[in-house]
């Protein structure tokens, strides 16, 4: 089937593919984290204007985050 | 790069050099093209958004990279073995059988190798370069980090199975999420103190978080092997 379409789409599929590996793959939820902490950064930061909560905000919750991530792995190495 | 060294040694061993390193020549040359088209189109970006951007990106690549090599450091996941996946690689190409002239498989198998791991160098090149405004300086140490590796893998590729590549990544992680925290930071308005020097902070407390981590999971591993036992 994939023979049958067309080159530029399945670059488009290839490259669309690659980036969903790359930011998503088998951690997605490493991709909610990232989006989340975004979205918590810019409404201390760029909404309510506290600099030094934000500061301090974006490192904690990076590593709470991975911290969540290791936690998953764990968990899911403990059932095999 | 070493995955892609891997790789390319696999084929060129297996089905024959001009096939594999034509492969090389063609993922280059893509990926030099990839460079050329939107590097100086990424410049043009205002900078807060290319640094949201960059950083988002970065952060949640450094994230996994972190994540794996405080797994494999803790023994939860296997250590990336470059010899098993030449030999795997090498049954692979075996197994499939050999055609006349221009051998496909091992052009497609040397492009793929070669465009997919490069295709992570040129993101990271792309991002950080223009990021800091140094596109330029980034494309040139790129290009001299897959020259030394090119050069290092022919000349000792039975000792290169031997580095320490798990504490090589791990570094990397701490790098990648560092500038990925500093400039998600930056690209919303967040007024680090220091400046710049802020790096090294956040560079010393994601390396006291991974060692923890490594900590943390040995101990939870080796009591839990201990009530099985």
């Amino acid at each position: 089937m994939s023979h049958q379409r067309p080159l530029v789409l399945r670059l488009l599929i290839g490259f669309g593919r690659f980036w969903w590996d790359f930011l998503i793959g088998d951690t997605p939820e490493l991709f909610v984290a990232a989006l989340t902490v975004i979205g918590v950064i810019a409404l201390l930061s760029e909404v309510a204007g506290a600099n030094v909560a934000a500061i301090v905000a974006l490192p904690l919750l990076v590593i709470a985050s991975l911290s969540i991530s290791l936690y998953r792995a764990q968990r899911a190495s403990r059932k095999l | 790069m070493v995955e892609a060294l891997t790789i390319v040694f696999a084929v060129g061993h297996t089905r024959g050099w001009r096939s594999a390193f034509e492969g090389v020549a063609a993922a280059l040359l893509v990926l030099t093209a990839l460079v050329a088209a939107f590097g100086p189109a990424l410049v043009s970006v205002p900078l807060n958004i290319l640094r949201l951007v960059v950083g988002g990106v970065l952060l949640i690549f450094g994230m996994q990279w972190l994540r794996k090599a405080i797994l494999r450091s803790s023994g939860l996941k296997s250590m990336h073995d470059e010899d098993a996946i030449y030999e795997a690689k090498v049954a692979e190409l075996r197994a499939s059988g050999r055609s006349e002239g221009r051998d496909r498989i091992a052009f497609v198998m040397a492009f793929k190798g070669v465009f997919l791991e490069g295709l992570e160098v040129v993101v990271a090149v792309l991002t950080l370069g223009t990021s800091a405004h140094r596109l330029g300086l980034a494309a040139v140490v790129a290009g001299v980090a897959i020259v030394v590796v090119a050069v290092a893998g022919v000349v000792v590729a039975k000792q290169l199975s031997r580095v320490p590549e798990n504490a090589m990544k791990m570094s990397v992680g701490i790098l990648l999420i560092t500038y990925g925290t500093f400039w998600t930071g930056e690209g919303l308005r967040v007024r680090w103190p220091g400046g710049d020097t802020m790096l090294l902070g956040l560079i010393g407390i994601y390396a006291v978080v991974s060692w923890l981590g490594v900590t943390l999971l040995r101990r939870t591993r080796a009591s839990v092997s201990d009530v099985v036992a």
